[in-house]
């Protein structure tokens, strides 16, 4: 994990202060709330519907348990006791009283924590893959290049005031699990054929009202320009890109406008410039961040041996066979494997902890994985190194915090944004959704039997819910004063990315969990043994799905 | 093309009578003409003295205007990008980039390449709406001048020049990027 020096500690130190200087000028009437907007959200505060909303940065997903144990005691201090993982791999929270946000970035600081440019019309946190350095089909580990960016958009002074947010992911393995065709920018580490290191890019991804599978405008970027190219991209952005209406500012309107050709010439024309300069990334300079993630104290285990202690330990459980047919993924190093903690068990909104449960957390970091947590863009927690031998144990102690719900990539898992209950954006609410149709998929075996199926859940189109690329999405809509909600199907987020279709017309909240009931019929009466929805729903189409969800009684 | 950006809504900038420069509260000896579409500014009707003329004036105007080299400064809308003045930048003594809005941040990209792109030495001046917290981002880029509009303390707002003592990434006021700085140095 990245370590902060005495520089780092001093611009967070510095970056407190000046919000410091900028809250009391608001509160003292200096600053007016047009002026004050971009410069508490630039520090991730919102004024929301009933209380300010911080969002906290996790660069990249990543925490240690001393940070997640500040989270707690700042969730207990100054909030309710609760905090939220968000899609962003970022930490929220929800009830902070404006006055106290200095105080709490402090406290942040000391921990190296802040909320930097979570927020507002700049580059935000960089995310990845959640399984990095750990994951079998990695090629290259994305986080020193995702520290590299981190640093090199801090406070990134051409670029604070671009025309809208901008967002950037980086995946180094085979399979896309950060979603980086529904980025802004998308960096997918590849390999030439002469085995150097390098990087395709993608640009013009993303959701809301309109959206955009990003394209790829390079296919081999050397690792020394990464940086250059990245300047290159959101300067051509914010010199061009429209500012006269938000909700054609993000630079994948740009894109489209111009043509992914055309953007791409611009890019090359102004990365010529400046691809030999300063910002060269050296091996020296990529060899010193990767210092930062060097792999753990593993032990030598006889792979073999723990696994096959593990197959006799979910022969005799079956509770706990299928947490680790769920809930685990494979390790690159013999006799370890990953866990995801859930914290979707049913009734809880998705993505929410209690401060006990941060702390329970920082436990089990501490005991089962070298301190080290991950937040996943599903709002869930990885712990990434345990070894297969300590599974057992580690499964009954997240049984107890309430971290076991076997549901990893199944129907219940579904990412979920706070909706209306707590966004001043949402046309409607989405946790009861959520709850209503975990509520009535509760069988387990039913659930594993349908295989990998993501469910994602927008209480507004500004899709924070990500409804978009969700195999199954759904949409809060407003009626007349009403909620309702419309259906997509068939979005995905992986390397193989779409965007779902909507099948028709929007229902009440009420007929949502029947409704979902006679898509999953569909597809269990459609499916080839063994296909996933995602598959049979690209094999046969919209139209089947249709025809059951809206025939009429008869 | 993309469709084309309307002008951002936004005043004109203004000539305050005093502003920051180099870190220091001095008077304004330049007379900044906004764009106005019904007058017609020749190089004959202008008046004695120092004068910053809007891009579109200067561009028509600047081969008549060779003799008063010295006293001649443009000035920047937020649409106008630097490469429309391009290396006759050096010839420049001042160029001032407008803020119609406080948030367009395009006057940030203007200032950066007419310093390293372009080998602009003289004053680079903020005019129009920006905000003092804006103030070390914008020393960043170059800008060594901030003429705001209105009333303000001006001694007040030169702290906030000092807001961030250090930088990550390079930028007109650090040639060197963190990372060469930590891991090339040890």
């Amino acid at each position: 994990m990245y370590q902060y020096d005495e520089q780092d500690h001093k611009l967070i130190r510095e970056r407190v202060a000046q919000f410091r200087g900028q809250t009391e000028r608001y509160l003292a009437g200096e600053l007016s709330e047009e002026q004050f907007l971009p410069l508490r959200l630039q520090n991730g505060l919102y004024i929301q519907r009933l209380a300010p909303m911080l969002r906290i940065a996790v660069p990249y997903g990543l925490l240690n348990s001393t940070q997640v144990r500040r989270l707690a005691h700042i969730t207990r201090k100054y909030d309710k006791g609760y905090a939220h993982f968000t899609t962003r791999q970022n930490v929220q929270l929800n009830w902070p009283n404006l006055e106290d946000v200095p105080d709490i970035l402090a406290e942040l600081a000391e921990v190296e924590m802040h909320a930097v440019q979570t927020s507002g019309n700049c580059i935000r946190n960089t995310t990845t893959d959640q399984f990095a350095g750990v994951a079998r089909d990695e090629l290259v580990d994305p986080r020193p290049y995702c520290e590299l960016i981190r640093q090199w958009s801090t406070f990134h002074p051409e670029f604070a005031f671009l025309p809208r947010k901008f967002k950037i992911a980086v995946c180094g393995a085979a399979e896309d699990r950060a979603a980086i065709r529904a980025h802004d920018i998308g960096v997918q580490i590849v390999q030439n054929r002469q085995g150097e290191t390098g990087f395709q890019v993608f640009v013009g991804g993303g959701l809301g009202r309109t959206p955009i599978i990003g394209v790829a405008i390079r296919d081999f970027l050397p690792e020394v320009h990464l940086l250059s190219y990245l300047e290159a991209i959101v300067r051509v952005y914010n010199q061009l890109g429209r500012r006269d209406n938000k909700f054609k500012a993000r630079i994948k309107i740009l894109v489209k406008a111009l043509g992914a050709e055309e953007f791409a010439r611009r890019v090359e024309a102004e990365w010529e410039q400046i691809k030999d300069g300063a910002d060269e990334l050296p091996p020296e300079a990529i060899e010193w961040s990767k210092r930062f993630f060097p792999q753990p104290a593993y032990k030598s285990v006889n792979g073999g041996h723990a696994e096959a202690v593990l197959r006799d330990q979910a022969g005799s459980d079956k509770a706990f066979s299928r947490w680790l047919e769920r809930n685990t993924f494979p390790h690159r190093i013999p006799g370890y494997q990953a866990v995801t903690l859930s914290t979707k068990p049913t009734g809880i909104p998705p993505g929410d902890v209690t401060d006990r449960q941060l702390e329970a957390i920082a436990y089990l970091a501490d005991e089962f994985s070298f301190g080290e947590v991950r937040v996943t863009h599903e709002q869930n927690v990885v712990l990434a190194d345990v070894e297969q031998e300590r599974l057992y144990e580690l499964w009954q102690a997240a049984r107890k915090h309430g971290f076991a719900t076997p549901n990893i990539g199944t129907l219940t898992d579904m990412i979920c944004c706070p909706g209306g209950d707590y966004c001043s954006l949402a046309n409607a609410k989405s946790i009861p959704v959520a709850e209503a149709i975990q509520r009535k998929f509760d069988d387990l075996d039913y659930l594993y039997d349908l295989g990998d199926l993501h469910l994602n859940i927008s209480g507004c189109m500004n899709a924070c819910g990500h409804h978009h690329i969700g195999h199954i999405g759904i949409l809060g809509v407003d009626k007349k004063g009403e909620e309702f909600y419309q259906i997509q199907l068939g979005g995905s987020a992986n390397e193989k990315a779409s965007l779902g279709t909507v099948l028709g017309p929007s229902f009440s909240r009420d007929q949502m969990p029947d409704t979902i009931g006679k898509i999953l019929d569909v597809f269990v009466e459609n499916r080839q043994p063994e296909e996933l929805f995602i598959d049979t729903y690209n094999r046969i189409g919209l139209q089947p799905f249709k025809e059951r969800v809206y025939a009429k009684a008869s | 093309m993309p469709k084309p950006a309307k002008k951002p809504v936004g005043a004109q900038p203004e000539n305050p009578a005093r502003l920051i420069v180099d870190g220091a509260v001095v008077a304004n000896q330049w007379n900044l003409l906004s764009l106005d579409e019904e007058a017609e500014i020749s190089a004959a009707s202008l008046a004695p003295g120092k004068v910053i003329l809007p891009l579109s004036v200067w561009l028509e105007l600047r081969n008549e205007l060779q003799a008063r080299r010295g006293e001649i400064g443009v000035w920047l809308d937020s649409d106008e990008t630097a490469d429309l003045i391009g290396d006759y930048a050096g010839e420049l003594p001042l160029i001032a980039a407008h803020f119609p809005l406080f948030t367009d941040g395009r006057a940030f990209t203007a200032g950066r390449l007419l310093r390293s792109r372009y080998g602009f030495t003289g004053e680079l001046r903020a005019v129009g709406s920006f905000m003092r917290d804006q103030l070390t981002y914008l020393k960043r880029c170059g800008f060594n001048a901030f003429a705001y509009q209105g009333e303000q303390g001006l001694e007040g707002l030169l702290d906030s020049l000092q807001d961030f003592t250090d930088s990550y990434q390079s930028a007109v006021d650090q040639p060197l990027p963190i990372y060469r700085r930590r891991s090339l140095a040890g």
